[in-house]
């Protein structure tokens, strides 16, 4: 048990994922370390997202085999891995558009809620006492992510960026050991960048969540994450810090091409 | 062609004020008719929200409850304990659902998945048969088909005790998805299915509920109608009158199913009541479709429905 918890937070040990005759991850093992904040980058198709999906239950893998907190996880489905902590956002923003933003965030915390599921509908007594105290945690969530201004706004009205801020803070309100980032900064302009970047590390160093984050922009990568790891065509081709990755000749040759200068 | 629009336009009009309380029970009457397609209108929203999902079956699991209660007091068993199995049976029914057509075809087209319940219709509807006979049965929960008069206004007992029963139960399922937590799980499994199972809300749960509680609203209306009109077969094609009530009432919206419902039921009664005569009858037949197509035409979404936004 001791060994469990000094060990990796996440392990994916050589994972392979098939789509009909396409291998969209071939032999793929990595680590997320408690606490580190992991970006996976590669070109676009090298399986950043499938590895994602794989991690979070949405799919399945053809071979190997996914290890959370030490135990075998491979094959539980997407509610049972958020039940164990594992909480993510999507690349194209997938909030409850028809919600307020404060009811997303509720929603986000359901399973931190407790209770019988069923038995709630019959005794709602216990239920609504659940929903205040689990309220303010969803509050300190909106003051954190400086979105209190739109706390009452239905979320498919939102302009991008806050929607990402919102999905982030749905997340954030499940208390996840294991923050799950597909893109959080795709279409943003620099200064939404520049918030979210500070958001990330606070999360990283305020709550203590551990993160692993998809990401195109190479200069956030550099600034904010601990750890690198490159896909390309599906197989891991580098692993390590940034600023080793940064000079790996396969990387360069891969995600900037063969001819850049 | 003034005594036309006299006929159309003056004179039910002027018949509705010389006789009002024949209007109101014409009224009444229509008000009932319309609660039972509210009910199975009602089914269909359900299902369609939580998994979007049109299921083309909820007609036949009205017939299908009535047939197994009335099936079960045929045999001698005691009305309250029928009801219960009947319960047990239409949730079982739903677990069966999920099991066998809904899981295996998930993530699969909508159309696909409707074309899935098209079997699931005629399945029960053969196996109801198979099971329980398909000769007209006399349904009686004990409600005497009894009026009384009301400040000269015939009132019938049996009809006052369903539109009473179906008040309860909509103000039931109103709470019930308001106030619980279930509630919240449903509109966000309605918005969207990854985000829901990524928070962790367990999808087959959810549809397991929302296929019980169509069940259980099947039950009710099946009651009712079995007990006004017997239980037959036909009674499935009350399925189709539930389609222009949700179009009239928005296909995402149960306050719209209820009141299209309604409107549709008050409407067609009227009609057939006060113009009927002047085209020789039948109305109440075309009412429902007509009302659709205009609503299909000038306010596609229904009158409480979400706007249309084609998601890319």
């Amino acid at each position: 048990m001791t060994q469990a918890i000094a060990g990796p937070l996440l392990e994916v040990e050589r994972v392979s994922v098939r789509f009909g005759a396409l291998l969209a991850l071939s032999d793929v093992s990595l680590n997320v370390q408690r606490g580190e904040i992991l970006a996976i980058i590669g070109p676009n198709g090298a399986g950043k997202t499938t590895l994602l999906n794989v991690i979070s239950g949405f799919y399945h893998p053809y071979e190997g085999r996914i290890l959370f907190e030490g135990r075998d996880r491979t094959r539980l489905s997407p509610p049972d891995v958020a039940e164990l902590g594992v909480a993510r956002t999507f690349q194209n923003v997938a909030l409850f558009k028809g919600m307020s933003v404060l009811d997303n965030l509720m929603t986000g915390r359901l399973l931190k809620m407790g209770g019988h599921f069923l038995l709630d509908a019959v005794w709602w007594g216990p239920a609504k006492r659940q929903e205040l105290a689990n309220r303010a945690f969803v509050e300190r969530v909106i003051d954190f992510l400086e979105i209190q201004s739109i706390r009452k706004m239905p979320a498919g009205k939102l302009p991008y960026g806050l929607q990402k801020r919102v999905e982030l803070g749905r997340a954030l309100a499940a208390e996840p050991k294991l923050l799950l980032l597909d893109e959080p900064m795709a279409g943003m302009n620099v200064e939404e960048k520049e918030d979210m970047s500070r958001f990330i590390l606070d999360v990283n160093g305020e709550f203590g969540t551990t993160i692993a984050l998809i990401e195109h922009d190479m200069g956030v990568v550099m600034d904010i994450t601990d750890r690198v790891v490159v896909l390309d065509y599906g197989r891991k081709i580098a692993d390590g810090p940034p600023e080793q990755v940064r000079k790996d000749a396969a990387v360069l040759d891969a995600y900037l091409g063969a001819g850049h200068d | 062609m003034t005594e036309i629009l006299y006929a159309v336009f003056v004179g039910p009009f002027r018949d509705m004020a010389g006789s009002p309380a024949f209007l109101i029970e014409v009224l009444l009457g229509g008000l009932f008719t319309g609660l039972m397609y509210s009910l199975v209108a009602l089914g269909f929203v359900l299902i369609f929200k939580a998994s979007g999902v049109f299921n083309f079956a909820q007609g036949v699991m009205v017939l299908f409850a009535a047939l197994t209660l009335v099936g079960l007091m045929e045999r001698g068993v005691p009305v309250v304990a029928a009801l219960v199995v009947t319960m047990a049976v239409m949730v079982a029914l739903a677990f069966l659902i999920e099991r066998i057509v809904l899981r295996p075809l998930v993530n699969q087209e909508a159309i696909i998945l409707f074309m899935a319940t098209i079997g699931l219709n005629f399945f029960l509807e053969g196996f109801g048969e198979l099971l329980w006979g398909a000769n007209v049965k006399k349904l009686d929960v004990g409600i005497p088909d009894r009026s009384f008069i009301v400040a000269g206004v015939q009132i019938n007992q049996l009809e006052m005790s369903a539109a009473a029963t179906s008040a309860v139960l909509v103000a039931v399922l109103a709470v019930f998805f308001q106030r619980t937590r279930i509630g919240r799980a449903l509109r966000a499994v309605a918005d969207d299915h990854e985000a829901a199972l990524s928070i962790g809300i367990p999808l087959k749960t959810i549809w397991l509920i929302v296929w019980s509680v169509a069940g259980l609203v099947a039950i009710v209306a099946g009651i009712m109608w079995g007990a006004k009109s017997g239980v037959q077969f036909s009674l499935s094609l009350v399925a189709l009158k539930a389609l222009p009530v949700l179009i009239l009432g928005g296909f995402t919206s149960v306050p719209g199913a209820i009141v299209g419902g309604l409107i549709v039921g008050v409407g067609e009664k009227l009609g057939e009541v006060y113009w009927g005569p002047l085209v020789g009858g039948a109305i109440e037949n075309w009412f429902a479709y007509v009302v659709a197509l205009v609503f299909l035409l000038f306010r596609p979404q229904g009158l409480f429905g979400e706007k249309i936004i084609e998601r890319v």
